[in-house]
């Protein structure tokens, strides 16, 4: 079955049953596998977060008003809950909306992350107080860390000396048993737009942490220029610290730049969990889902995670098979349900006391999924999008450009939509290697007169990112073409395509699952310098500790740290999901944030909002 | 051994012993008399210095300053004024309180550290007596002014002046004073005549001594002891007051029958004493004045000094030095004429043992019979730690060592640790160091540290690695000491020095190279600094000093290499300040990590400077596009097109004809917007070209929309879209035909179906469908949910996943008609599959 068949079957509903079976129902072949690795317990991060923000708390003793940073929010809710917060004597909690406050508190606390923006506003409010006269202790809590930028701004509004500043070391939030977020997204614009290299630190940090509290590592390997720097970076804090000699949980670590690879966050994403973060957005593990799911007048959040059972079953599956896999589930439930019928009385009493609890829960959570994929559908289907679908295909098969261009020129003059006119555009000039300058002079002009020309700044953006350029003259298409496509056309990433036909023929990414195969394989870069030269280059391998021979087949050389610089999507997270099934891995994702085609380019807009 | 106890005389209970410490090797010309003499505790250095009355005014007296054995560590003329007192502080820096209240610093070298005032009233009422005294909190300086006002200062390292209150009835200088330091806090006890007052912060309480006060005399002399526990009170009648320092118990008053005013008055105690005295001198005599009420005199034969110590009283004369205190009990013990102590037996066992006489049997028998050989050892050791001379501490030791081999379960812990000890303090009692800790005093004294005040560098290194000190508190400290003070000598080039001071330092852990390198820079060696900076690890710690050297671009490219944006920024803030705004801009261009740091940072902060930073760097393109989102910032529309313009311009000189067209044009459609504004009130500045068409379309401005589209040059496509949507919008269907009709459509027909749809106007978009080309007929028909339709056209055009499409869409419904279509289908789809 060639990677388009299967995605014709999710344009073409019909067809769906008689191609291929719910995944579900594929008994896990080859069980000659090995087994995948136990992962690590990140729980331990949540409790030295929250220990650590117990202490700042209590180091303002008394009564106190919180100050939220709006998107600390829901990572602060994982750690500490509200009631968490009041046992440390947290009187109310307000979010960072830059007005002026109304708390009457004698004791400000602000926990904010280190930007200027929030830091100034924070000046505005002393300096009020100050002006009416009114006296409060304040104290700033930045996280994960300080910027000697926040204490220059504090130091120039005149109020260094009458805040207190500290830090909360609030690194990692896991958000899942094998995702551990940064949430930092201001990461991606902050390093790869603006060439601010302040987080690199944070993620050599981060790496220490992990390395302390897991390690030793005893391979990194990493594509990029930011991936080494983070290297480097945390070469340096193990220098300085002292080493301790133990057993590490975790084997390898890959840190990849998300400028290795444009193109597949800038693909529809297929995968249900991809999907649900799409159309839903998923906030720190955590959906929203709107009336229409929930099929009442309230909207319900819910967590996303492996601990719910029917989402862990359908997270990594294709949207197509998602439809029937649930509703065999509900068959299931059914059977579950009706067992009662023929039931005694005692039978009764062990089904209600055993299994009714977990079947309800089921129950629930099945009945959201399946809201949530009818109100996917209903968007999925519409001739619109499947003709979005189908037009992203050919892109990145690399046929009927003409057709696309004019697909997205119609997309574009009937304003469909801001974002996702603009992602189609990068995605072509990703996927063409450039635009020809007749079609990006004339594509930009219509966008411009679509979208108003405020949003020059973010062409130039887009341009100096390389996701939007024009084609440079004289460098033919297809010498690139063809050696990517050799790296794609491989066994390995043809098992890969099957499952997942959303991670694109011509991504960068499967090439990069690819090579992270083979680079376990073989131990290093080594032969494989043509591939990264063709990626931006900059690659390094470097081993940490040396370990026996005979270890290295052990769980924790299986279990990989696969670190993302500038984020990562869950389609990516599927497929190295897949990949570890395969092949017996355990990959344990770390990523400065979660992040989707829209959020990318969200973090690139420029215009005047 | 009889001898030991030669220079031992009986006081009360207990025995007192004088131990020579020292021959001094200084030369003093007119011995002690007339000069300003302090001797810091514990073994410290001794600084003198010719008082000023007594010399000539236009002669500068000397400083000098020796070490506890006389010998010569610094020597230099007074330049500054007449100096009322001297002392050190617990740090040994020498404190010179001058007559204007001036009080000067000097290291054991003899160079002058800083200074600081006692106050400006002082200036004028002069300085008539000074203290400098030892508390918790550090050291202190005590004055008492012209004007009998006394000012205390608690800390010379964290200077508070404390002015205290006035004193009533006091006419020039108070008979005698003394500083006390009583429950956390640092009072003055002072004597007007018969009367004693206890001056704090806050109050002046005249006092009573306890225990009645048949003192009919007036007070001229008060001593505190070491611990400020305890208090003496001497009289003009010659009597002696002793007491608790609290004011609260009277100890004894004695009646020494001399009348005169002592010279000095020290407590003499010891921890665990038997027998505290106060020990009295004058000019000729030194009393030694029990509590109980004994004393013992000893005749002196030149001028003396006391200093007080913890366990005794030392004895400074022009030609010796000399240690005066109570024998501690173990020695009593063991040395005291005829006694039959555990440890006098041990002591004597040992010595028939080296004579190979039996009789040490017979002794070791005796303490064994008695089950005191424990204690035996145990007073041998304690003895020998309270011995000065080497000899003594040997035999002591042996002896202990002997009586060790009769036990079996002795800590040697006691003896190891003595012994240590009594190496380490023989070798700072060498004359040619010239620190006589005792033992009692050596725990409480950080000997190491004074060993590096006076650059004993090999000795104190020596010493650390003796005592096992952990390498990064003992040799890299003291390295530090030996790195920071080289530096600021003179006279070797930069090359020889670090070449010199890498090579020492190397590998010893914790070492600070930028702390010697500040201090290099302090003493005006910026090359050097900047040479040593080069061998700190740690970038955070370089960049900082590079800063203070004003080596700008240096810390810059360190700050980067350190890879810490937070560093980078520091420098980038303190250059900012320091240069003009040419020079800082043409440093950051440089250096492109700062830059794009800096850029953010004004993005967020200061607009304005990125312009500048811009125009700098001719960045024509990014300046146009700062205009571009500056433009948005503007609520009035001239000044709007204002900045739009230099945008324009901007893009111009970066050749972008794209963008400055683009940008061009967006001013024209604003003036257009504003025009419409004002004439119709359309509400429409600020929308894009494409909304602004769209408002005018929908009210039903055909006209300007026209206008638009020909002077916009509008693609056709988007125009028909717009405007069959705003029809159907509208629900014009007439004029939707008629404009479908008008020429042939752009976008085909299929968006006519649709539009119509989306009002459920079938009827309408049945008329479009025929027109529909024969590729998305299929489509059309669906979409107007005509089945048959449909599959009609899907069939026509053979069409295997145009009729599947139709399949699927039938599948819903049952009725018979559908069944039927949906068996045409498939025979249909057969068909094609067979082709």
């Amino acid at each position: 079955m060639s990677p388009h068949a299967t995605r014709r079957v999710f344009t073409s509903k019909g067809q769906t049953d008689g191609c291929s079976p719910p995944l579900s129902l594929i008994p896990m072949a080859q069980s000659i596998r090995r087994d995948s690795p136990e992962l690590p317990d990140f729980s331990l991060l949540k409790r030295l977060a929250r220990d650590q923000l117990i202490y700042l708390l209590e180091q303002l003793p008394g009564r106190k008003d919180l100050f939220i940073d709006a998107d600390l929010m829901s990572p602060l809710d994982r750690i500490a809950n509200v009631s968490t917060l009041k046992q440390h004597e947290v009187d109310k909690l307000y979010k960072v909306e830059y007005k002026p406050i109304v708390s009457t508190s004698d004791q400000l606390c602000f926990l904010i992350r280190p930007r200027l923006q929030s830091v100034k506003w924070i000046c505005d409010v002393v300096n009020a107080d100050k002006a009416a006269g009114k006296f409060r202790r304040y104290k700033l809590i930045f996280t994960p860390q300080k910027f000697y930028a926040c204490e220059n701004v504090l130091e120039e509004q005149g109020i260094f000396g009458d805040v207190t500043t500290d830090e909360w070391g609030f690194h990692l939030l896991p958000l899942d048993d094998d995702i551990i977020s940064l949430e930092l997204p201001e990461f991606f614009r902050d390093y790869f737009l603006d060439g601010n290299q302040r987080w690199v630190r944070t993620a050599g940090c981060v790496l220490h942490l992990l390395h302390s509290l897991y390690g030793p590592f005893s391979k990194v390997y990493g594509i990029g220029r930011c991936s080494k720097m983070a290297y480097e970076s945390w070469r340096e804090q193990v220098e300085e610290g002292e080493q301790k000699g133990r057993d590490g949980e975790i084997g390898s670590v890959f840190l990849f730049d998300r400028d290795v690879d444009y193109v597949t966050p800038m693909c529809s994403q297929v995968v249900y969990e991809g999907l649900v973060d799409d159309i839903f957005r998923i906030k720190c593990g955590c959906v929203e889902f709107g009336p229409e799911v929930t099929s009442s007048d309230k909207s319900l959040k819910v967590m996303l995670n492996s601990q719910d059972k029917v989402f862990n079953q359908i997270r990594n599956e294709h949207f197509s098979n998602v439809f029937g896999f649930l509703s065999q589930k509900a068959k299931n439930l059914q059977t579950a349900y009706d067992k009662r019928c023929g039931m005694d009385i005692k039978q009764i009493k062990t089904f209600v006391s055993e299994e009714l609890k977990g079947l309800k829960q089921e129950h629930r959570l099945l009945s959201l999924h399946i809201g949530a994929s009818e109100s996917m559908m209903k968007k999925k289907t519409k001739q619109e999008f499947q003709e979005l679908l189908k037009t992203e295909h050919s892109l990145l098969e690399g046929f009927d450009i003409r057709e696309c261009i004019t697909f997205i020129e119609e997309h574009i003059n009937r304003q469909c939509s801001m974002i996702e006119s603009l992602r189609l555009l990068c995605l072509l000039s990703l996927t063409e290697n450039g635009l020809l300058s007749k079609d990006y002079k004339s594509m930009k002009a219509q966008y411009l007169q679509s979208y108003g020309v405020d949003h020059l700044p973010t062409f130039a953006n887009l341009k100096q990112l390389g996701i939007l350029v024009e084609q440079p003259t004289g460098e033919t298409l297809t010498a690139m073409e063809n050696k990517v496509g050799k790296l794609v056309n491989d066994r390995a990433a043809g098992k890969l395509t099957d499952a997942f036909s959303s991670l694109a023929k011509k991504s960068h990414f499967r090439a990069l699952s690819r090579r992270l195969n083979l680079v376990l394989e073989r131990d290093g870069w080594t032969g494989l310098e043509e591939v990264t030269r063709l990626l931006n280059g900059q690659e390094f391998a470097a081993s940490g500790c040396s370990e026996a021979d005979g270890k290295a087949r052990s769980d924790t050389q299986r279990t990989i740290l696969v670190m993302f610089l500038g984020g990562c999507t869950f389609s990516e997270i599927s497929a190295l999901r897949f990949l570890g099934k395969e092949k017996g891995y355990k990959f344990i994702i770390v990523t400065t944030a979660i992040t989707n085609s829209a959020r990318l380019i969200e973090a690139l807009l420029d215009n005047r909002a | 051994m009889a001898f030991i106890t030669a220079n031992w005389n009986p006081l009360g209970e207990a025995f007192y012993r004088k131990v020579e410490l020292y021959e001094m090797s200084w030369v003093l010309r007119d011995g002690l008399r007339d000069s300003l003499v302090a001797a810091a505790p514990y073994g410290g250095p001794i600084a003198v210095m010719k008082e000023s009355q007594c010399l000539s005014p236009s002669v500068r007296p000397q400083l000098d300053i020796y070490t506890a054995s006389g010998v010569t560590m610094a020597t230099f003329p007074w330049k500054s004024g007449p100096v009322v007192q001297l002392g050190w502080s617990v740090s040994e820096e020498l404190l010179c309180v001058q007559q204007d209240g001036t009080v000067l610093i000097y290291d054991l070298t003899g160079a002058f550290l800083r200074h600081f005032s006692m106050g400006q009233e002082v200036v004028q009422s002069h300085v008539s007596e000074a203290k400098i005294f030892h508390s918790p909190y550090g050291t202190g300086v005590a004055i008492v002014t012209g004007s009998s006002r006394f000012t205390l200062a608690t800390n010379i390292d964290d200077l508070k002046l404390r002015r205290l209150p006035e004193v009533p009835g006091l006419q020039g200088a108070p008979s005698c004073w003394a500083v006390l330091n009583q429950d956390r806090q640092t009072k003055v006890l002072l004597a007007n005549g018969p009367e004693l007052y206890l001056l704090d912060n806050t109050c002046c309480t005249s006092v009573v001594l306890p225990g009645g006060s048949p003192l009919d005399g007036v007070f001229v002399h008060i001593a505190v002891s070491f611990s400020y526990k305890y208090l003496a009170l001497f009289t003009d009648t010659g009597h002696l007051w002793t007491g608790l320092a609290n004011l609260q118990d009277k100890l004894s008053e004695v009646d020494t029958k001399i009348r005169s005013p002592p010279k000095q008055m020290v407590w003499c105690r010891r921890p665990q004493t038997q027998q505290p005295s106060v020990v009295v001198l004058w000019e000729r005599l030194l009393l030694v004045v029990a509590v109980g009420g004994d004393t013992v005199q000893y005749p002196l034969d030149e001028a003396c000094v006391c200093v007080g110590e913890l366990d005794g009283v030392r004895l400074l004369s022009p030609s010796r030095h000399e240690l005066l205190q109570e024998v501690p009990l173990v020695c009593e013990d063991i040395f005291k004429i005829a006694s039959m102590g555990p440890g006098a037996l041990l002591l004597e066992a040992h010595k028939e043992y080296q004579k190979s006489s039996q009789k040490a049997d017979e002794y070791l028998r005796e303490i064994k019979e008695q089950g005191m050989l424990g204690d035996a050892v145990r007073q041998c050791v304690e003895a020998a730690g309270h011995e000065q001379h080497t000899h003594t501490q040997k035999a002591l030791l042996r002896a202990a060592s002997f009586g060790k081999c009769f036990l079996t379960n002795l800590s040697p812990e006691a003896f190891v640790s003595v012994c240590r000890d009594l190496r380490v303090l023989n070798a700072v009692r060498d004359p040619s160091i010239g620190i006589p800790l005792t033992h009692t005093q050596y725990p409480v004294c950080v000997c190491v540290c004074r060993l590096v005040y006076r650059r004993l560098y090999p000795l104190a290194i020596e010493v650390c690695r003796y005592l096992k000190t952990p390498e990064y508190q003992g040799v890299s400290r003291i390295l530090r000491h030996w790195a920071c003070s080289k530096v600021q000598q003179k006279g070797e080039s930069d090359e020889v020095m670090v070449r010199c001071i890498s090579g020492r330092l190397a590998d010893s852990p914790g070492i600070s190279y930028s702390h010697i390198a500040s201090k290099a820079y302090d003493s005006g060696r910026t090359e050097l600094a900047i040479k040593l900076l080069d061998y700190e690890a740690r970038s955070g710690e370089q960049v900082p000093l590079l800063l203070k050297m004003r080596r700008s671009q240096l810390a810059l490219s360190k700050a980067i290499e350190s890879g810490d944006t937070d560093l980078v920024y520091t420098v980038v803030s303190y250059v900012k300040n320091e240069m003009n705004r040419g020079d800082f801009f043409m440093t950051l261009r440089n250096q492109p990590v700062a830059l794009s740091l800096y850029r953010q940072f004004c993005k967020l902060q200061e607009q304005e400077t990125l312009k500048d930073l811009y125009n700098q760097d001719d960045d024509h393109q990014e300046l146009a596009n700062y205009y571009v989102s500056a433009s948005y910032r503007e609520k009035r529309l001239e000044a709007r097109l204002s900045v739009l313009q230099s945008a324009v311009d901007e893009y111009n000189k970066a050749k972008n004809e794209f963008s400055s067209k683009a940008t061009e044009e967006e001013m024209r459609l604003l003036r257009f917007q504003r025009k419409l504004d004002d004439e119709k009130g359309a509400g429409l500045l600020g929308l894009s070209l494409q909304a602004t068409m769209e408002a005018l379309l929908a009210s039903g401005l055909q006209k300007q929309a026209d206008h638009l589209y020909r002077d916009f040059r509008v693609s056709d496509k988007r125009y028909w879209w717009l405007k069959l949507k705003s029809l159907a919008e509208k629900e014009e269907w007439e004029e939707l035909e008629k404009f479908s009709k008008s020429k042939k459509s752009p976008v085909g027909y299929l968006p006519f179906v649709e539009v119509c749809m989306k009002k459920s106007n079938k009827y309408e978009a049945k008329k479009y469908v025929t027109k529909v080309t024969p590729e998305q007929r299929v489509r059309a028909h669906l979409t107007i949910e005509d089945v048959e339709g449909a599959a009609d056209a899907a069939i026509e055009r053979r069409s295997e996943a145009e009729i599947g499409t139709v399949i699927s869409h039938c599948s819903s419904s049952s009725s018979s008609s559908q069944r039927l279509l949906l068996d045409k289908l498939q025979r249909a789809l057969t068909t094609a599959n067979r082709k």
